[in-house]
């Protein structure tokens, strides 16, 4: 049960920007431009380092609902998420795309955490300035919204087939209040 | 030295959002509905949770910044900000603000730290659902403005005069710096 009234049945995060969307704006326009921009590091790129930082804090919501979306923009391979989630050092992505993983995982530590020598390290792969902003800034937005999402009990549902028609939700229309506003695409949760 | 090329010598988040300003506008509208907009938490108690939160995460830059926003919005209470920062339990702040504060230190850990007994706690004390939600998405955002500072290594001044400027600007709004 959530820890407060949303006065609404909705799942996750969807249930808290049903609450106060005040701050629902600000929260969807935020993922939106980190996560739909497709300079330097592609959408599933982003989605990936969402849903590993997600998974790393233990957020359950999150992390799948993150990975499904990833897996619409990876045309079905979900067995690369897998892979990314359990050792992203021997998953079949880029030397650049570790590199910024590794610097993500230090920031859901701490920002401190990060060092020079992960951030010379991601730029010898090829990584510019923009993509470790973009990479530091999504880690941190992850480490946000996680809390959020636990940090009230917000509902998470169990059934998995739940998850990408959501994340379809999410794939064809961006981010924005339609996720709350308009009907979800099942009704169970 | 920050980690990115940011224009030397601007402080913390605001090199971060010139940077890509794209980013910048919703963190600086959150940051103002958040700590600024209709809450029934005042500005003072909001600066303060946000303060705290950065106390732990050890972000001296997040830190120094809204502790000095909070000593300005509490005027002549500003004693209670460096007491709550010290001893929290100690400090002089309402019992009912001493419950928030714990459940901002849980989120500060990770969010499923909460638990229904840190709520119970709250609300028995008179914290209603709308003072909760907004303490947890303050501590939830600091958890990301304190990475997202440090992450990228921007510039931490030393000097305490630059902090008391820069909270009385901050005690008037949040807006993108241009």
């Amino acid at each position: 049960m959530p820890h407060i009234n949303f006065n609404n049945n909705l799942p996750g995060i969807r249930s808290a920007m049903a609450y106060r969307p005040e701050t629902a704006g600000p929260l969807s326009e935020l993922a939106e431009i980190l996560l739909r921009d497709n300079v330097g590091l592609t959408r599933a790129e982003r989605e990936l380092i969402g849903m590993y930082v997600s998974y790393l804090n233990d957020c359950f919501y999150c992390h799948h609902s993150h990975g499904e979306i990833a897996c619409i923009y990876l045309d079905g391979n979900r067995d690369l998420i897998d892979q990314v989630r359990k050792d992203y050092h021997n998953a079949d992505i880029s030397g650049k795309l570790k590199a910024l993983l590794a610097v993500a995982a230090k920031v859901q530590q701490s920002g401190k955490a990060v060092t020079t020598a992960d951030i010379e390290n991601a730029k010898q792969q090829g990584a510019s300035d923009r993509d470790i902003h973009d990479t530091v800034l999504i880690a941190a937005a992850f480490c946000m919204y996680n809390r959020y999402v636990d940090g009230l009990a917000t509902l998470t549902p169990t059934d998995m087939s739940s998850y990408p028609l959501r994340a379809k939700q999410v794939a064809e229309n961006g981010y924005g209040n339609h996720i709350y506003t308009s009907k979800q695409p099942i009704e169970s949760i | 030295m920050a980690h990115i090329k940011v224009e030397e010598g601007v402080p913390g988040i605001r090199s971060l959002v010139l940077f890509r300003p794209e980013t910048g506008k919703p963190l600086y509208e959150l940051a103002q509905i958040l700590l600024r907009g209709p809450s029934p938490l005042s500005e003072a108690e909001r600066e303060l949770i946000a303060a705290y939160v950065s106390h732990r995460n050890d972000c001296m830059f997040c830190r120094n910044s809204h502790a000095a926003a909070a000593r300005c919005l509490f005027g002549e209470e500003e004693n209670l900000v460096d007491d709550v920062l010290q001893e929290m339990k100690l400090s002089a702040v309402s019992d009912k603000m001493k419950a928030l504060l714990n459940i901002a230190g849980k989120v500060q850990i990770l969010g499923n730290k909460v638990t229904p007994e840190d709520i119970e706690e709250a609300r028995s004390l008179g914290a209603d659902d709308r003072e909760i939600h907004d303490t947890v998405l303050i501590a939830a955002s600091f958890s990301m403005f304190n990475r997202y500072v440090d992450g990228l290594a921007s510039f931490t001044p030393t000097d305490p005069t630059v902090y008391e400027e820069m909270g009385k600007r901050m005690a008037k709004g949040y807006s993108l710096p241009q």
